[in-house]
């Protein structure tokens, strides 16, 4: 129980930062203008296209992917901004102290704190992704495939860089924790793309290296699978794009990145239980 | 069973002894005034004690079990040096998020959580937030909070500080009532007329060691010096006066003796009566801890 109570009291927190309103916002934002400019250019199409059927699906595919894709990438932006003073800033404030020694384990409030950002993260990705959906569902009455996995899997691709900014937390100064998730966040990115352009190439050291770098951080391939599950067969052979993929990581690559955010949560619960304070 | 026991405490940080080979023990009821300058090792002390800080050598035992066990830390109250909060969550909201934490259940919580703001003069700020509050306001939001769960030993490390005089003497009517209860206090200060009032054990640490603990008496009592205020002290009188101890003229019919031991008092004012001194006053003075504490400050370690 004592971890849903922290889970409750880090969710109440992050709520009252300005941060995750105005991520919120930007989010918001983003939406809307996807609303319009999605609305403006259909029509274009449809006055100017024959085949309107065809061309509006494969074109609210890709459309709606990038839209997805800048979800993802808030949704990064948001767990680790939130997450990045989550513990260390608690030490450094001193309010840790007070709940430190209430009759409860250490692994209990890394795991609460843990918690309750996840399912604030999972929230966001959520309710963002189906705006986005949504949006083109109402104006073209188009469904991507696999929705729901691949909603999971942006989740999951929160919970690799959250989790990895509350390891960080547990030992670095918000600062230096934030620079550093945000930099293994532009490898994991360009890593994945070496990989893609590897694969299409078909130059195998390009491939290995993408791959060493998704297994050393699994953040970016979860998307990468996504959005291969979630594209339309069409813009699946039409080739290479930041937003659509053409290797997707295997099945087996999630099963990696779960057991990698469960790996990194426990490291950061040992390093917190290690550590004085 | 000791409530709190310390057996050859340490905390080395890289080159720095914090706390070196502390040893103390203290019953139910007992408060110790743990008294040292700023940082003579108190916090690291009361840290290690609530198993916030791992001791590099030495073990401790708070009610017979390790430090941080939360079996233990139940029946435990702390408030910390410059007590930090969430400053959003309104007083009563902070104490319910508390008692949440020691596992009390809501009616108690709702219940106790009044009790506290009214026992720290809180009670009609219940709905404002923390960032609102003075510092003497947190203090005592503070103190209200290491008292949630009726705790059988509490530690205060510096519950004074930002306290105005009126708010200090609550903080010591409280510790008072605190023993009164059976309850067990472990008080950082360097606040010598506080420990003075408050305490009934001290401990004096010096860069990470603890050079005199004891009972106040026990401390401060060692050497009394005895005011004695008589007619008819006639130098023969005052030549003998030096069997029970130093003697030093202070005024007309005045002098102090330091004795080094208090029974032989008696003794004294019989010699003193009989050999036809008036004697008006008798007073033993007991060392205050002020100087008492200075005079450690200045021995060499």
């Amino acid at each position: 129980m004592n971890v849903l109570t922290i889970a409750h009291l880090t969710f109440l927190e992050a709520r009252q930062r300005k941060l995750f309103w105005i991520i919120l916002v930007i989010g918001l934002l983003a939406l809307g203008l996807f609303a319009l400019g999605f609305h403006f250019t259909y029509r274009d199409i449809q006055a100017s296209s024959t085949n309107v059927q065809l061309i509006a699906s494969q074109f609210s595919n890709l459309l709606l992917l990038m839209g997805l894709y800048g979800v993802s990438s808030l949704a990064v932006m948001l767990g680790v901004l939130v997450s990045v003073d989550t513990i260390s800033g608690e030490i450094a404030s001193g309010t840790i102290q007070t709940i430190v020694t209430k009759p409860l384990r250490r692994w209990e409030i890394v795991v609460g704190k843990w918690l309750g950002l996840a399912l604030m993260l999972t929230a966001f990705i959520l309710a963002m992704g189906s705006g986005f959906v949504l949006v083109v569902y109402a104006q073209v009455g188009y469904l991507p495939p696999h929705i729901i996995p691949g909603f999971g899997l942006m989740v999951l691709e929160g919970l690799v860089f959250l989790t990895l900014s509350i390891l960080g937390g547990t030992r670095l100064p918000p600062l230096g924790n934030g620079v550093v998730v945000f930099m293994l966040y532009g490898v994991s990115f360009v890593g994945g793309w070496i990989e893609q352009v590897g694969s299409l190439l078909r130059n195998e050291a390009a491939v290995n290296i993408g791959i060493a770098t998704s297994l050393l951080l699994p953040g970016e391939a979860m998307w990468r699978r996504a959005s291969y599950l979630m594209q339309s067969a069409v813009l699946r052979d039409l080739g290479v794009n930041p937003f659509v993929t053409t290797s997707p990581p295997s099945p087996a690559m999630v099963g990696y990145t779960v057991g990698y955010i469960a790996v990194a949560l426990a490291a950061a619960v040992y390093l917190f239980s290690k550590r004085d304070l | 069973m000791p409530v709190i026991e310390a057996t050859a405490l340490s905390k080395v940080y890289g080159p720095t002894v914090a706390v070196d080979d502390l040893t103390l023990s203290l019953e139910r009821g007992e408060v110790l005034g743990f008294l040292g300058a700023n940082g003579a090792g108190k916090t690291t002390t009361i840290k290690m004690l609530l198993g916030l800080v791992r001791p590099t050598a030495g073990q401790a035992r708070i009610l017979g079990r390790p430090p941080g066990d939360p079996a233990v830390m139940g029946r435990v109250g702390f408030l910390p040096e410059h007590f930090r909060f969430h400053p959003w969550l309104t007083a009563a909201g902070f104490l319910d998020l508390h008692g949440r934490l020691y596992r009390m259940p809501a009616a108690a919580r709702r219940r106790r959580v009044a009790e506290l703001l009214e026992q720290v003069g809180l009670a009609d700020r219940a709905r404002s937030r923390l960032t609102d509050f003075s510092k003497g306001m947190l203090q005592r939001i503070g103190l209200a909070q290491a008292l949630l769960n009726r705790p059988a030993v509490v530690f205060l490390d510096e519950p004074t500080s930002g306290l105005d005089p009126l708010g200090r003497r609550e903080v010591r009517d409280l510790i008072g009532e605190l023993r009164r209860t059976g309850v067990t206090v472990f008080l950082n200060s360097h606040l010598l007329s506080e420990v003075e009032a408050a305490c009934d054990h001290v401990a004096i640490i010096k860069r990470g060691r603890v050079v005199r603990v004891g009972t106040l008496d026990e401390l401060t009592g060692a050497d009394t010096e005895v005011e004695v205020r008589a007619g008819g002290l006639t130098p023969e009188i005052i030549a003998g006066l030096s069997a029970w101890g130093a003697v030093v003229p202070a005024g007309a019919g005045g002098l102090t003796v330091t004795v080094a031991d208090r029974e032989r008092l008696p003794e004294m004012a019989r010699y003193l009566v009989e050999g036809g001194a008036r004697l008006y006053a008798l007073s033993p003075r007991r060392l205050p801890l002020e100087e008492l504490f200075l005079r450690i400050m200045k021995e060499d370690a």
